[in-house]
């Protein structure tokens, strides 16, 4: 079932456009990934969603409410943690996720328990009582991310929220994800990291200039790109004459060698290996390794949108060209 | 239920994160001692109290709750966490309510400063507290309201003291507090007449000195349009803009 929905979805700021005729959707259960370089409208989108910023055009449905019409009962289903921590400089952690649980009604008994809980899950009990001005950058998104799921959401828009944090807070953020994604929290996740979301996300949309360039899963998105079946097994030294007589005992296969103890066989449709490790076999050959080649989700990215990689994650973290 | 524990506790945050922070409860004891302070050396001699309570008090209010909710929204929209509240499930009307509550709360509290320190002073019987306390409730809502609608149309805290002054400072000198409104210009009443100080600050005069110009049943209705209106302008200018 879907719990987001998105239809032609436009967003103009006068004669530019943010968003231009978007349309995907959201399973339930799922971790959605945005991947896209800065200003592809990743931001919008989720501001759109959420009701921070009006449509153009199109239409938007969470949880079957109407993002124009009935945001006001989509906010309760859905928590948000916006690219930079937005909570209270004065309060501590406490009194921020205790604040945060009062804007969705809660008595008083019940939100200081469920902050109590979420600092201890969040590693942040010890700190708890430091104001938030005093925290790291890695625990301000930290307790941005507590603070967007104290309410019990059952969707959770993250927006890039590993970006600019140390390694440690942005691995234990990943953690973090999985483990809410595995009680059943939907995520999207907006990310430009793109590591990130080949290990999180069960989907992903590439997004560039406002537009969705391409939706699909891992292994849809990669079958995209790589038509052939390549599988590289690795062997002893030595093995460069092989090549002649392995193309022909195998004559539907290309066979490519990939260094000096290493052979490449590629095949338009699924390869049986038996035959081939008999050849091996039958020349004294061990075989020590057989790997199915992938590309990986860089090489898809690139090849489909013709971003360089290297320069849209400078960009975001605001380093400049190299 | 749901949305007054929400209320409460948007009102709670910002009297602990502003309102009751030293600077600000010391804004309101120096204000009316120095506007006194003033009239007193205008006078030369000696200031009458009690005249000088309706101006003391409209201006506390005027002053206070324009520069508070103005800086602190503004505060608030640069730091993004004005965001958190627009992302609950609050109804926006519901919402700017709990916002300027604060103020208008801040406000009224200030009003009473000079009349604490009037009590000390001069005899204060004889006074319409009720139409005072109606009046110091009007005021304090259309100044909150002014301060939210210039905290719309700045981004920067600077922005919205200079932007604030721009209303502020005409409005002492057009409302009828100094300068009865009968001996303004003729091409300045009209101007008189548009301000909603105007009304609050004849209101206060007619409870505490009995030298009002118009009903008080006309400036109580006149004030109450003008706070409904300036709400409607304020949600209208929080949607096109902050919401966009």
């Amino acid at each position: 079932m879907d719990i987001v929905a998105v239809e032609q979805l436009t967003k103009k700021y006068g004669d530019f456009t943010a968003l231009d005729r978007v349309s995907f959707s959201v399973r339930e259960g799922e971790i959605f990934g945005f991947l896209g370089p800065n200003g592809a409208g990743k931001t919008t989108t989720i501001n759109a969603l959420t009701g921070l910023v009006r449509l153009t055009s199109g239409s938007a449905r969470v949880a079957g409410f109407d993002c124009v019409r009935g945001i006001k009962k989509a906010q309760q289903v859905m928590g948000i943690v916006p690219d930079e921590s937005n909570l209270y400089e004065e309060f501590d952690g406490f009194q921020n996720l205790s604040f945060c649980a009062a804007l969705y009604g809660m008595p008083r008994e019940e939100r200081e328990k469920k902050a109590k809980d979420l600092l201890q899950q969040f590693g942040l009990a010890e700190a708890g009582k430091r104001p938030f001005r005093a925290y790291s950058k890695g625990m301000k998104r930290k307790l941005t991310v507590a603070a967007g799921i104290i309410h019990d959401p059952k969707i959770l828009f993250l927006d890039e929220p590993t970006t600019g944090i140390d390694v440690a807070s942005a691995r234990q953020i990943r953690q973090l994800i999985q483990n809410l994604n595995r009680k059943g929290t939907t995520i999207f996740l907006t990310t430009h990291y793109i590591e990130e979301a080949e290990r999180l996300c069960h989907r992903i949309a590439f997004i560039v200039r406002g537009r969705i360039v391409r939706i699909g899963s891992l292994d849809e998105l990669m079958h995209e790109v790589q038509q052939d079946n390549v599988i590289q097994l690795t062997l002893a030294d030595g093995i460069s004459d092989l090549k002649p007589s392995l193309q022909e005992s195998f004559p539907d296969v290309v066979v490519e060698m990939a260094g000096n103890k290493a052979i490449r066989l590629r095949s338009p449709k699924p390869m049986n290996l038996t035959p081939v490790m008999r050849f091996f076999e039958g020349k004294n050959l061990a075989v020590y390794e057989a790997r199915m080649m992938r590309p990986s989700l860089e090489e898809v990215f690139v090849k489909i949108t013709g971003i360089e990689l290297e320069k849209m994650k400078q960009e975001k973290e605001g380093k400049g060209k190299p | 239920m749901k949305s007054w524990i929400a209320f409460w506790n948007i009102l709670m945050k910002d009297m602990r994160n502003y309102y009751l922070k030293p600077p600000n409860i010391s804004w309101g004891l120096v204000f009316p001692v120095a506007w006194t302070l003033m009239f007193f050396l205008k006078s030369g001699t000696g200031v009458d109290v009690r005249e000088l309570l309706p101006g003391v008090m409209s201006l506390s209010i005027l002053f206070g709750t324009t520069s508070v909710l103005a800086v602190t929204m503004t505060f608030e929209r640069r730091s993004r966490s004005f965001e958190r509240l627009l992302l609950a499930p609050l109804d926006l009307n519901f919402l700017m309510l709990a916002k300027t509550s604060g103020a208008i709360l801040f406000g009224i509290v200030n009003a009473f400063v000079p009349v604490l320190f009037a009590s000390f002073l001069t005899n204060l019987s004889g006074i319409s507290w009720v139409s005072v306390l109606g009046a110091v409730f009007l005021i304090a809502v259309t100044s909150t309201l002014l301060g939210l609608f210039i905290a719309v149309s700045v981004k920067e805290i600077f922005e919205a003291q200079t932007f604030s002054n721009f209303f502020r400072f005409p409005m002492i000198f057009l409302c009828g507090l100094f300068i009865p409104v009968q001996a303004l210009p003729s091409f300045l009443k009209p101007l008189s007449y548009v301000l909603p100080l105007t009304y609050g600050a004849d209101i206060l005069k007619s409870s505490i000195n009995q030298n009002g110009h118009l009903g008080l049943l006309v400036n109580f209705l006149i004030l109450l349009g003008f706070s409904m209106g300036l709400f409607a302008l304020s949600i209208r200018n929080v949607k096109l803009k902050w919401i966009s």
